[in-house]
């Protein structure tokens, strides 16, 4: 019996070193970090899934198997930091994936730009993500961009004068989009009449809701995250503020609509992607992969987790090298990329140059009402 | 501000500070009789909020035969937990029971995780509390009226086993002296178990109507109404039921204010709450209503 026991130590020992040097050999490591728990958990199971409709997609790239490391950042920005470090150190990935939002995407991004691993945010959109990070990459559009589109709407579409803003701080994301639309709502001749703050997690924001309600605002932008979304749209339904409610494209996770119910109808937002308006080759193949793996309706984050797999390989294949500097540079030069989000071009600082997509809840279901350019 | 803002805001205030009362409720029991702070409180609440998500969606109950299953399982929880984790260190010094109590928070927290997954939930609130209601330009929902009949109701039912039943009795024996109430014939393990089952219950209750007034639930929804509870019961004085209650409400009537007076300090309210929490313990140790320190 103890004989049997040391043979079985020994064979699992053989196999655990053997794993990985059979590995290293024949295969592409791409690192992928996700929140798959805590807040933002939708926005990384979703944009796993996609990545892993697009492995399947494209299994190979220089004629190498892909393959795929998940780390969970819990939706925290230590851990979204440890696991770009384990990702790096532990797995020893090529090219890195991740994550869903800003806050946890500054945090990952300069340990990969120090290691010069490049990175491809399916969706942080911050700018400062990619600011001064040359390995960091996005293949979504920026907050600048995404602010003055709202306020545009706000301002000519809605015909809003007045303006109330509730942010999360806890959020760079958050905190950055409020201000890149008080700004342009101003600039179009718009009036902020009230700013209230909120954080990750709170749940109630009766308090912050009354106060706005008596500024009488016209228009009530939120650029937060679902959850915080769905229960201020409660909450201010139950407390009577019935202004239209703007937001971003952190709304669209189907728990917005499950947990928000009929508060959250009409509410519009901008965001990455609508299946209506998909018109690729690419998005085509994606959706029906998707939607016959997962049995569910394809949508922004899982097309965008796709997109940053599908760019990533695009650019492996014309560096003809997995080395960090080689990616990166063809990175840098990602030109009309027919992608499942659209035409991506990857511009100054590594960002994406893409349209967007106007969307609102209507009968319980995010409907596509326009796309517009920059 | 005008009065009818000011008048919403104190509803705002009492609306959320009732939740609070109601869960701290059975965290300052524990305390009261064990000298335990039970961390994992929270997560007890939480655990009693999927026992009913569950049996709602997955056994297509009516929604109050769900409640009162989902009370009944997280007592039971409660029994257990006390049984894996807290009873093997009764006699080690308090400050491993302390330690175990946040060992078995995490444990609830990740293994929450694991089998209801990471994605926060729609729990169900029905009808009959959703209505609102107007009085004089103050909204509220009908549920506000049904958490403090409900949270007096618990008090009721926890005062009367305390100080009205023969368990009541072993249960405050057993907060003098454990060792002496042992030597006295008294089955303190079991005494304790009921601690627990009535603690959870509580905890379950609380949770509830938590989960229908803020409907969104998640394996680590319990980590911050946990803590906030745990301040209203020391600024109640911990171990005090009904005081579990007011510093409940004092504290949710003081966040709502500071972000009602201070908008722009809004982002500071969970600060408030633990910086209530510091002062308490500096200058008042045993809370409002907490009892004298025996020399």
């Amino acid at each position: 019996m103890r004989k049997l026991f040391i043979c079985f130590v020994a064979l699992s020992l053989v196999f655990c070193f053997a794993g990985p040097t059979f590995a290293a050999k024949g295969t592409v490591k791409i690192g992928v970090y996700l929140p798959m728990t805590g807040p933002v958990a939708a926005y990384g199971q979703m944009e796993w899934a996609g990545v892993q409709t697009a492995n399947k997609i494209m299994p190979t790239v220089l004629g190498k198997k892909v393959e795929l490391f998940l780390v969970d950042t819990k939706s925290d920005k230590i851990e979204a930091a440890n696991a770009v470090d384990r990702l790096i150190k532990k797995n020893k990935v090529h090219a890195i994936i991740g994550e869903a939002i800003s806050g946890n995407t500054l945090a990952g991004g300069p340990i990969a730009d120090k290691a010069k691993i490049p990175m491809v945010s399916p969706t942080a959109t911050n700018p400062l993500v990619t600011q001064n990070r040359e390995y960091v990459f996005r293949v979504c559009f920026i907050d600048p961009f995404q602010g003055e589109m709202a306020a545009k709407y706000a301002a000519e579409k809605l015909g809003a004068k007045k303006a109330a803003i509730l942010v999360d701080i806890a959020q760079d994301y958050c905190v950055g989009l409020a201000n890149f639309f008080a700004k342009s709502f101003i600039k179009h001749g718009g009036k902020v009449v009230a700013t209230a703050y909120c954080q990750t997690l709170d749940q109630d924001f009766t308090a912050q809701l009354s106060s706005i309600m008596a500024a009488k605002p016209d228009v009530l932008y939120m650029p937060n995250y679902y959850t915080e979304v769905a229960l201020a749209c409660k909450q201010a339904a139950e407390l009577g503020l019935n202004v239209p409610v703007f937001t971003a494209d952190g709304a669209q996770a189907p728990e917005l609509i499950t947990i928000g119910g009929k508060d959250v109808e009409g509410i519009i937002f901008t965001g990455h992607f609508a299946k209506e308006a998909a018109a690729t080759e690419l998005a085509k193949k994606y959706i029906d992969a998707y939607e016959k793996d997962t049995g569910k309706e394809a949508s922004a984050f899982d097309a965008l987790g796709a997109d940053a797999y599908f760019v990533l390989m695009d650019a492996i294949t014309r560096a003809k090298s997995v080395k960090g500097d080689k990616i990166r540079a063809a990175l840098a030069s990602t030109k009309n990329f027919k992608a499942v989000s659209g035409i991506i071009n990857i511009g100054e600082d590594g960002n994406a140059i893409k349209s967007l997509v106007l969307l609102n809840v209507k009968d319980g279901q995010f409907r596509y009402l326009a796309t517009l350019n920059p | 501000m005008e009065p009818t803002v000011f008048a919403q805001q104190l509803i705002n205030g009492i609306s959320l500070g009732s939740l609070y009362g109601l869960i701290a409720i059975g965290y300052t029991m524990v305390y009261g009789i064990l000298r335990l702070i039970n961390f994992a409180h929270g997560d007890v609440m939480m655990m009693g909020c999927f026992f009913a998500f569950y049996g709602i969606m997955m056994f297509s109950l009516p929604w109050w035969a769900s409640f009162i299953i989902a009370l009944v399982l997280t007592g039971l929880l409660g029994v257990l937990i006390d049984r894996g984790a807290y009873r093997p260190v009764r006699n080690a010094p308090r400050i491993s029971a302390l330690i175990t109590a946040i060992g078995v928070s995490f444990l609830l927290e990740n293994a929450g995780l694991v089998v209801f997954g990471g994605r926060q939930k729609a729990f169900y609130r029905p009808e009959i509390f959703s209505e609102v209601h107007t009085i004089g330009g103050v909204r509220f929902l009908e549920l506000l009226i049904w958490v403090p009949i409900i949270t007096l109701l618990i008090l009721a039912v926890i005062l009367f086993i305390i100080y009205k039943t023969k368990v009541g009795r072993a249960m405050r024996c057993i907060s003098h002296d454990m060792e002496t109430t042992r030597l006295m014939g008294v089955d303190v393990n079991r005494v304790i178990a009921i601690t627990f089952a009535v603690g959870s219950v509580a905890a379950a209750a609380g949770g509830i109507m938590w989960a229908m007034r803020y409907p969104q639930i998640n394996p680590l929804m319990g980590i911050i109404p946990g803590l906030k509870a745990f301040v209203a019961a020391v600024l109640g004085g911990i171990g005090n039921v009904a005081g579990a209650m007011i510093g409940g409400l004092l504290l949710g009537l003081a966040e709502i204010l500071l972000v009602a007076i201070r908008p722009d300090l809004s982002g500071y309210r969970d600060a408030i709450a633990f910086a209530i929490l510091i002062l308490i313990l500096i200058f008042r140790p045993t809370g409002l209503m907490g009892e004298k320190l025996p020399e």
